[in-house]
């Protein structure tokens, strides 16, 4: 089954196309990868599956339902979560409130004092490795913390899809290995995983299909292995 | 402590002559602490700047004149919060959608629009600019103060360790974070707002019985934007006592200056303003948490909505 | 008909005048410092008074104050800058936070300054006249003096605008109204630029007050409020950081003002206030923004 469908996405802004006719679908349990060079049109498509930006024309089908134009916490209760290039967490509440948040607004919607909610914040903490920094400030971690919380946060909505954006960059060899597992275990739970990437060792070890964009226009598909062999690909990122 | 507060307001005409310059002074201070309070509740933990407190103190202030006659005194001083309430949901549906300074621009707006409003209408439709009304006793004022304060303190704490305030805060982090961890932005901003100016439409109902001459010019005086965000400002924001301590000073600081020197009392405040920007950031509270922090280490961050429940 | 038309347009225009003028200088504290100053309706009061002040105890007329008060108060605005805004500036740590602060102390100096001139002048409203005798274009009758402030207001407007498209001075503050950190790093001296913009401001708020006061109006310590919602409203009409469009948009809301005068006197504020709101509903960026 098609967990997400994207047809004919158009986004301009001003003078500038973003994308352009972009269509692709995902399938319940892949991990995808969404790769291209910088300006490619990558976060704008996530922007406008995740309601942040509303196309020019262009359809969104979540689980076989019509989202275009939904609002984001609309969507978030749908089932899809999603994380940002810059890493947008709550810096001044704690490591547990970050959670405690997507938990309560997420589908969810539990309340503060529940023990469900504090058990549960605990279980995603422990499960993306933040166990021990229950009650830090966000904005005191180290920036692969940052980002382990920002999928926490995402994790704690109950998300059936999940956006990362560029979940690796910035991370040194050892942090990226940790990401790469981290990832693979949240498909384990069910979570079906989109997601932007420069790390090429990542995106070719862990993704089932890769997608690649460029100037906003889908000019590739296919296996890691397809995609490794396509000619236009090789050009645009070596002719570059 | 709190409970000893209370005893202590609730007693307090008993051992103080009824009509005293005591009690009606502390009318006026529970008067600026509650919209201290309640500009505290919104602005604080989202950051949005609301420069409106004056109208919806207006409307409260009218809705009592207007009503005070034909309906019970609790019922009038509800509705005159419920119609601030209602403008303040309708004013931040439309405008907290926009950037924060537009927002306040409308804010700082809002009170001569409706000032501008309730002029025209006098003067066109009720063929009087301005009206008399009966006056309560000093008292029964106090005490509406003092149940609109316990209110307020209430309302503000629950909200703080509510779902609803963990929101907020995070509103005022990221719109956008939050947006997509599921938060509706525009409804609790909105809802957060009308709560905020509910309260000051009690205020304004209540604190209208001391009065027996209202006009949109001293209902909707921009005095009553200026010294909740200065008190705020001053005091801080972070927890339960600090825009109650700031209202406290300030409303101290009127009543001294106000006899003496009439026009350069807020002079003087105004300079305050200027200082507290620029020196004070985070307010007394900033300074006083600073001071309880010391020699503990670790970062000091008065994070605004932040009470640890 | 014809006459009822021109009746409308040059009373639209003369109104507008003065809107154009001080929403320019709005626009300049905010579009380019980025300074919400709502205290500066406060200035236009002081414009008011000083020429007032000049011409009841010094027999000055108020054309020849503009040319002791525009330095004047461009000196002032410059001073305020340095020592208030300029601090905050730097010790915001963001864009966003040094608006929300520049704003609050904006509100603050409108206290200070409201108050400093009910001290200096009291309570009571004042006025005088000055060139009050109608002037008779092609059917509809106007008074000289506001004929007077809308020459004055082009005037000054086309000088400005000149300034601001020939000189260095001009193009750096451009430069600055597009993007400040890119202009400083292009080696203009930001601190300076923008602290001649937050005195220009002053300037024309003063000039503006100063004409107004020329238009028999009553004045009086309080009635900073108004304008300097108006010029908030113009500066949005027109677009943000367009100065040109804040020029433009004081015409047009004078226009409506104008009219809505005509039609029901008192309600012209509540017209600019639904001019408002309809804008941020539509189009925050304004008719003329980009």
């Amino acid at each position: 089954m098609n967990i997400l469908e994207v047809e004919g996405l158009n986004k301009h802004f001003g003078g500038l196309t973003a994308t352009s006719a972009v269509d692709f679908h995902v399938e319940a349990g892949e991990i995808v990868g969404l790769i291209g060079p910088n300006g490619a049109g990558k976060t704008t498509v996530f922007n406008l599956v995740s309601g942040a930006l509303l196309p020019d024309s262009g359809v969104v089908r979540f689980k076989g339902t019509g989202i275009t134009g939904f609002k984001p916490h609309k969507i978030v209760r749908m089932g899809i979560a999603r994380t940002f290039q810059s890493v947008k967490i709550f810096s001044r509440m704690s490591v547990s409130e970050n959670v405690l948040l997507g938990h309560l607004f997420g589908r969810a919607k539990g309340s503060v004092t529940s023990d469900p909610a504090r058990g549960e914040t605990e279980e995603i903490l422990d499960f993306v490795g933040l166990g021990g920094l229950k009650e830090a400030r966000a904005m005191d971690l180290i920036l692969a913390s940052q980002k382990r919380l920002e999928v926490a946060r995402a994790l704690a909505t109950h998300p059936d899809l999940l956006l990362l954006d560029e979940v690796m960059a910035g991370l040194t060899p050892t942090e990226v290995a940790k990401a790469m597992e981290l990832v693979k275990s949240i498909r384990e739970r069910g979570v079906t995983i989109v997601m932007i990437e420069h790390v090429m060792k990542a995106i070719m070890s862990i993704c089932d299909r890769i997608i690649v964009l460029h100037h906003g226009v889908k000019i590739a598909e296919g296996t890691p292995e397809e995609v490794v062999s396509n000619k236009t690909v090789i050009e645009i990122y070596l002719g570059e | 402590m709190l409970i000893a507060l209370l005893v202590l307001l609730v007693g307090l005409p008993a051992y103080v002559p009824s009509s005293s310059y005591t009690v009606i002074l502390v009318t006026n201070i529970l008067m600026y602490v509650v919209m201290a309070l309640s500009w505290a509740i919104f602005s604080g933990p989202t950051g949005y700047i609301s420069l409106a407190p004056a109208a919806f103190f207006g409307v409260g202030v009218y809705a009592s004149a207007i009503l005070s006659e034909s309906l019970p005194l609790p019922l009038v001083i509800l509705i005159g919060g419920l119609a601030s309430f209602v403008l303040a949901y309708l004013v931040g549906s439309v405008t907290l959608r926009l950037r924060g300074m537009y927002f306040t621009m409308f804010t700082f707006g809002l009170v001569e629009l409706v000032r501008n409003l309730v002029h025209w209408w006098e003067v066109n439709i009720t063929g009087t600019v301005g009206r008399l009304i009966a006056s309560e006793d000093p008292v029964t004022v106090f005490y509406g103060m003092v149940a609109i304060f316990f209110a307020v303190l209430l309302a503000s704490s629950l909200i703080k360790r509510s779902r609803f305030g963990l929101a907020l805060r995070s509103i005022g982090e990221s719109e956008e974070a939050a947006a997509h961890t599921g938060v509706n932005v525009n409804r609790v901003k909105a809802v957060t707002f009308g709560v905020s100016a509910f309260f000051m439409g009690l205020t304004g109902a209540t604190m209208c019985m001391r009065w027996s001459y209202i006009d949109p010019t001293t209902a909707f005086s921009i005095q009553y934007s200026f010294m909740p965000v200065l008190m705020a400002i001053f005091g801080g924001m972070g927890h339960l006592y600090a825009p109650v301590l700031g209202a406290t000073i300030f409303s101290l600081l009127e009543e001294l200056l106000t006899t003496k020197f009439p026009y350069y009392y807020m002079l003087i405040f105004g300079l305050t303003m200027l200082i507290v920007i620029v020196f004070m950031p985070y307010g007394l509270e900033g300074v006083i948490e600073k001071w309880r922090k010391r020699g503990k280490g670790g970062p000091v961050d008065v994070a605004y909505g932040a009470e640890k429940a | 008909m014809i006459v009822r038309f021109l009746d409308i347009a040059i009373g639209g225009l003369l109104t507008g005048g003065i809107f154009a003028l001080i929403a320019v200088g709005f626009g300049l504290q905010y579009g380019v410092a980025r300074v919400l100053n709502i205290a500066h309706g406060e200035f236009i009061m002081l414009g008011a008074f000083c020429a007032w002040t000049l011409f009841t105890r010094a027999g000055i007329t108020p054309l020849v104050s503009m040319v002791v008060c525009a330095p004047f108060f461009f000196a002032i605005g410059f001073v305020i800058y340095r020592i208030l805004y300029n601090p905050l500036r730097t010790s915001s740590e963001s864009a966003a936070v040094f608006e929300g602060n520049s704003m609050l102390a904006s509100f603050g100096l409108l206290f200070v300054v409201q108050n400093i001139a009910l001290i200096i002048w009291g309570a009571p409203v004042r006025g005088y006249t000055y060139l009050a005798f109608p002037i008779n274009l092609m059917g509809a009758v106007f008074s000289a003096n506001r004929m007077v402030t809308l020459i004055a207001s082009v005037i000054l407007g086309s000088a400005f605008y000149v300034f601001l498209i020939g000189t260095r001075t001009g193009k750096a503050i451009r430069a600055a109204a597009q993007d400040a950190n890119a202009a400083e790093l292009m080696g203009v001296r930001i601190n300076r630029v923008l602290a001649l913009c937050f005195g220009f401001g002053t300037m024309m708020a003063a000039l503006g007050g100063l004409l107004l006061s020329m238009t028999s109006i009553m004045l009086t310590p309080v009635m900073g409020l108004q304008y300097t919602l108006i010029a908030i409203i113009v500066v949005v009409l027109g677009g943000l950081g367009n100065i040109k469009g804040s020029f433009i948009g004081g015409f047009i809301l004078g226009l409506v003002g104008y009219i809505v005068s005509s039609v029901q006197p008192g309600l012209s504020m509540v017209a600019y206030y639904v001019i408002f709101l309809f804008l941020l509903l539509v189009k925050p960026t304004g008719i003329l923004g980009k």
